[in-house]
């Protein structure tokens, strides 16, 4: 085994608990929208992206379109693609295709982030030891969590259930608090999606066309009136 | 109804694609500043969209989810780890849910 790998199986263990408890409210999230064990496992482990998934479970339920499910898909892991944009740039340029195809599969905030950590040029064996670990967690948990979501008592699944917005949360904050302009655009969007929520014109539109648009509409003014800097640029290069 | 299977089909499909395409296609640097600080901004936004208000109807009761978001964000904000931002959110819940079964 190359020491690569091992290295990264060792720096999965972390992320593979974490995994697991985040997938177990997913799990529920997925049976909800009528999902069976297997399908629910399946979606995780070919998915690996808890807001992407979590958004199409929602759309799922309500039994929206395939084209509204891509849409929504593709709004919900945008930040994949940048993320794949940075990974980019940390390869040597050699890279042979197979390992490019093989690293895009499972791109997620903390394998991008502890891939992009470790100093020199990407090695992909790194990164697939922490994948081997981490993302079978992710998908026995969403299993784990479809088929006990009905044997708990229901203020379990209560609290639950809300694992993932904490999880959503603690990748906002951080950024928020390092800086002011994502500060206001989280704000922006909290405020903006609370309106869209109650107002008449947008609150008749489907949730998910409601996140696609007013993502779209949040990051679209802060790219027009606040342009990265080269520091903020450089975080990700 | 439509199949479930199609359904994780489109998923999967663009999902890795969004994954795969900038890290086999792309060499060179972004030039746009607007496309580059608009892509820099789209997670948060995502996110934070779908944070709120939607965590006050995860509960069964809103304020159970409200309270859940403010002790998620203090506990982000001074540094914790997701695992703990989660744990916090999750035990916060529990706690004012069973406080409001006892009334």
């Amino acid at each position: 085994m190359k020491p690569a790998f091992r290295d990264g199986m060792r720096d999965g263990i972390p992320i593979g608990l974490g995994y697991f408890a985040v997938s177990f409210s997913l799990g529920i999230a997925a049976r909800a929208a009528g999902l069976t064990v297997f399908q629910g496992f399946l979606a995780s482990l070919l998915n690996n992206s808890s807001s992407g998934e979590y958004a199409a479970f929602t759309l799922i339920a309500n039994h929206a379109t395939y084209l509204e499910l891509a849409l929504m898909t593709i709004t919900a892991n945008s930040r994949y693609f940048m993320m794949s944009c940075a990974l980019s740039q940390k390869c040597a340029p050699g890279l042979p295709l197979r390992h490019r195809l093989l690293l895009g599969f499972d791109i997620t905030d903390e394998l991008f982030g502890i891939t992009l950590a470790r100093p020199g040029s990407l090695d992909p064996y790194y990164t697939y030891g922490a994948v081997a670990t981490a993302a079978p967690c992710w998908a026995i948990g969403t299993a784990v969590g479809v088929v006990t979501g009905t044997l708990m008592p229901l203020r379990l699944v209560s609290a639950f259930s809300v694992a993932l917005y904490g999880m959503f949360i603690a990748v906002v904050i951080p950024a928020a608090k390092q800086n002011q302009v994502v500060a206001g655009v989280v704000t922006a969007s909290f405020v903006a999606s609370f309106l869209a929520d109650k107002l008449v014109p947008l609150a008749t539109v489907s949730a998910g066309a409601r996140i696609i648009l007013l993502t779209l509409a949040v990051s679209a003014v802060a790219a027009m009136l606040f342009p990265c800097t080269q520091e903020e640029e450089l975080q990700y290069a | 109804m439509r199949n479930i299977y199609l359904y994780l089909l489109v998923m999967a499909g663009v999902t890795y694609a969004i994954r795969v395409i900038p890290l086999t296609l792309l060499r060179g640097k972004i030039k746009s500043r607007f496309l580059h600080s608009f892509l820099y901004y789209i997670p948060y936004a995502t996110l934070a969209v779908m944070t709120f208000p939607a965590v006050l109807n995860a509960t069964q009761v809103p304020l159970a989810g409200a309270l859940a978001m403010v002790v998620g964000i203090i506990v982000a904000w001074r540094g914790a780890k997701l695992i703990w931002v989660a744990s916090s959110c999750c035990l916060t819940v529990f706690l004012v849910e069973s406080l409001v079964m006892m009334i």
